[in-house]
């Protein structure tokens, strides 16, 4: 229902306002939401806005399961 | 009497003085001719444009194709083109996806009044050295002026003609089962760069539009006759618009490798933040390509040779079933359906 | 890379061996989209069905409330702000689509903020930006309220149509009619409100709820880890998408949320009235409620015949098993909302499902 990315902190700017990367493509976006959010932090974005900061030491690549899973090879 | 004296006397003077587009300037008077003259003829000088009612064209022996298309676009320059640039290249390009080698063109120009002068030359420049690049000769034109609001700065409609070589029928009903589909570079470029200049959307892309005549390509693949069965340019409504159009008029099925299709990770990053799709996006200079199996290959070693065309990959296959559809193999290896556009491609939050 | 799609395939082989008869339900219309375009739903077995619930704002928003939206681009000198999602909704009898056509000012936007942009260079309109969304959107419409109030715009005001998502799952829950195992929570509304509101659902109905990210991986993930409650009895609220979501969701957002709009009752396309579920803007920002600056009265909800949209909402039935559904309803001519908004169950289902999968 609601789509988010996850965009790079490049500059904090006056008012909230945070420059950030997703890709290659860069856009304002306000930080308000996120007040702690520092500079080459991942951000989610939705809506022009940065929802939450993104913790990099849970990343996708986890595997959480991967032990248990081999008992079904 | 008062002594009229706001009527210029010198051409410098009508030079300096009119610096935008008035309505007179489509009067077919004094002023159309000047604007004729200083623009579209200084531009676009060639020994066919004698200005009679109609170009008169020597054709060689062959097979003549014909195409019109009219161009509209906000804005009017952006990364990696222009209006006039587009409209070379979208009939050039609509030309070459039939086989034929583009020889003339005609334009014509619904300007809105007060548009700047200086953007006109420039549009009418750009088209120039489009047109040099292809080898295809302006030969007539026409322009017409309309009031303030009665259209979006500039217009172009562009028809070109072009030969089709013997032994060439580029034609949906020709794909067959076991053909093979590529295309010739990345996909979308055009569309985002397009999009991120709109405004109300304040972002910076790096995107540019692939906006480009693929003549060098139409001379490559001219070499290889029958074994080339369709090609088709992914413009609106992008690749899926394409290979649907061509599912149904052939009555075949295709199957395409989502992991196979050339997408700029530039593109896709800006694509997944506006909630847009690259494969639906719009191409001015690419194209896609049916081709007999065994010479697919081929086909593409020679495309990765042509600057315009190194990108190309081999996206994937027809079938005989499910006849008129269009079938995209997932990263998880499952089977989807790649539809048609359905109405505006707009950004989206959800 | 290639670790990861091992993974993957590993997660759907467990995923694929399972073999009690299970039902869930994904509430979020992203998942919906997701699911559909990767195939998962294909890939699954026959026993372990996916149902999709009201998760998306523009399909949960009632016909009513679109006619107000349309009542009000016909004032003049309005424009209308919104995100590109809205639209093509149909009223009873218009879309903002047509509007626009027919001359009404309305300009997608890709932020709230944006809209501000439009208040401030156009003194002389009355900019309305068209609030839609669930909690992950509601924050971002609230600080463009404080920001304009601050700014003093008084050309500024928001058509709030936002929902709250809770109350629709407990009304889904509540519903003898419905039959879920487990739930795959919307991961983005959950960055806001965090894991409690589930807690309270997954203890009260004794059903699991997994937050779930929106990546293939995480979405096998979510099943794999509902699959794996279900088997040991759990009922349990938990969260795969850790990498974004807080247990307590994010408190600023929350607060934002609190200080701009009060909870009303909502009317829901499908679900009817659900009370708390909608977002009004509170005493403070009143002058810049659109629905009152502009005296839109509350309009007459015309049930379409024949569609079977609520069902599908509530999860009772499949698109397919719509009677509309791919003949009198497709996503060129939609009849009910499900098949018009692009994460709507219906269109998913008519976009992504091979033929077979058509009914």
């Amino acid at each position: 229902m609601c789509l988010g990315v996850p965009a790079k902190v490049i500059e904090l700017m006056a008012n909230e306002v945070a420059r950030v990367d997703v890709n290659g493509n860069q856009t304002e976006i306000s930080v308000r939401l996120t007040p702690e959010v520092k500079i080459n932090e991942y951000v989610l974005v939705h809506a022009g806005f940065a929802m939450e900061i993104i913790d990099e030491s849970i990343a996708l690549e986890t595997m959480k399961y991967l032990e248990e899973l081999l008992q079904y090879e | 009497m008062q002594p009229i004296t706001d009527i210029p006397r010198r051409k410098e003077e009508v030079k300096m003085k009119q610096e935008r587009i008035l309505m007179a300037h489509g009067s077919g008077g004094l002023m159309s001719q000047q604007l004729i003259d200083e623009i579209f003829k200084a531009a676009w000088n060639n020994e066919l444009m004698e200005m009679l009612d109609s170009a008169i064209l020597n054709l060689p022996a062959g097979r003549l194709a014909m195409s019109t298309d009219s161009f509209v676009i906000t804005p009017l320059f952006f990364p990696g083109g222009d209006i006039g640039k587009l409209s070379i290249c979208g009939t050039v390009n609509d030309l070459v996806a039939c086989g034929a080698k583009p020889l003339y063109m005609s334009t014509a120009f619904i300007i809105e009044e007060g548009f700047p002068l200086s953007d006109l030359r420039k549009i009418a420049e750009s088209m120039a050295v489009t047109a040099q690049e292809v080898g295809v000769k302006l030969v007539t034109g026409d322009t017409k002026v309309v009031e303030k609001g009665s259209a979006d700065g500039i217009f172009i409609n562009t028809t070109g003609i072009g030969i089709i070589p013997e032994g060439i029928n580029y034609r949906p009903q020709r794909v067959k089962p076991g053909d093979k589909i590529i295309v010739t570079g990345y996909m979308g470029d055009h569309g985002l760069a397009i999009m991120a200049q709109r405004e109300g959307l304040s972002f910076n892309t790096p995107a540019l539009s692939d906006c480009a005549p693929l003549y060098q390509l139409g001379q490559m693949t001219s070499q290889y006759g029958q074994a080339i069965k369709c090609m088709r340019d992914p413009t609106r409504g992008g690749l899926a618009t394409v290979l649907n159009e061509i599912a149904r008029q052939a009555g075949v099925g295709i199957r395409v490798k989502e992991s196979s299709i050339p997408v700029l990770e530039v593109i896709r990053g800006a694509c997944d933040m506006l909630g847009m799709d690259p494969l639906y996006m719009a191409n001015e200079g690419k194209m896609v390509i049916f081709t007999d199996a065994e010479k697919a290959d081929e086909i593409l070693a020679e495309l990765g040779k042509l600057s315009q065309t190194q990108n190309a990959a081999i996206i994937g296959e027809v079938y005989s079933d499910p006849a008129g559809m269009v079938l995209i193999e997932t990263e998880l290896g499952a089977e989807r359906i790649l539809g048609m556009l359905e109405g505006e491609h707009v950004p989206r939050i959800c | 890379m290639s670790e990861i799609s091992d993974y993957q395939q590993q997660l759907l082989h467990a995923i694929q061996t399972e073999k009690a008869s299970v039902t869930l339900m994904e509430v979020c219309g992203t998942h919906t989209m997701a699911i559909a375009k990767s195939g998962i739903r294909e890939l699954l077995p026959p026993n372990i069905k996916l149902l999709s619930g009201p998760g998306c704002p523009v399909c949960v928003t009632s016909q009513g409330d679109i006619d107000a939206v349309i009542e009000l681009v016909r004032q003049k000198d309005i424009i209308l702000v919104t995100f590109g999602d809205m639209m093509r909704v149909p009223g009873t009898y218009s879309s903002l689509q047509e509007e626009r056509s027919q001359g009404a000012d309305i300009r997608i936007a890709y932020s709230p903020l944006d809209a501000l942009r439009v208040a401030r260079e156009n003194a002389d309109k009355e900019i309305v930006f068209l609030g839609i969304g669930f909690e992950t959107t509601a924050p971002a419409i609230a600080v463009t309220l404080e920001q304009a109030r601050s700014e003093g715009l008084g050309n500024f005001s928001v058509f709030s149509l936002h929902k709250v998502v809770p109350p629709a799952l407990e009304l889904i829950f509540s519903d003898p009619d419905i039959n879920v195992d487990g739930l795959i929570c919307p991961g983005h509304v959950s960055v806001v409100i965090g894991v409690e509101p589930y807690e309270i659902l997954a203890q009260k109905h004794r059903k699991p709820c997994v937050i779930t990210g929106f990546e293939t991986l995480d979405i096998l993930e979510g099943i794999y880890m509902l699959l794996k409650q279900i088997k040991q009895g759990d009922a349990q609220a938990e969260i795969q998408y850790r990498r974004v979501v807080k247990r307590e969701g994010n408190l600023v957002a929350r607060q934002s949320i609190e200080k701009v709009f009060k909870p009303v009752a909502a009317r829901w396309r499908g679900l009817g009235v659900i009370p708390d579920s909608g977002l009004a803007l509170r005493e403070e920002f009143e002058h810049m409620d659109a629905r009152l600056k502009f005296n839109i009265p509350e309009m007459e909800e015309i049930p379409i015949k024949g569609c079977a949209c609520g069902e599908v909402l509530t999860g009772k039935i499949s698109p397919p098993e719509c009677l509309l559904f791919g003949r009198a309803c497709t996503p060129l001519k939609p009849v009910g909302p499900c098949m018009v908004s692009h994460e709507g169950s219906c269109a998913a289902y008519y976009r992504y499902t091979p033929a077979k999968g058509r009914g």
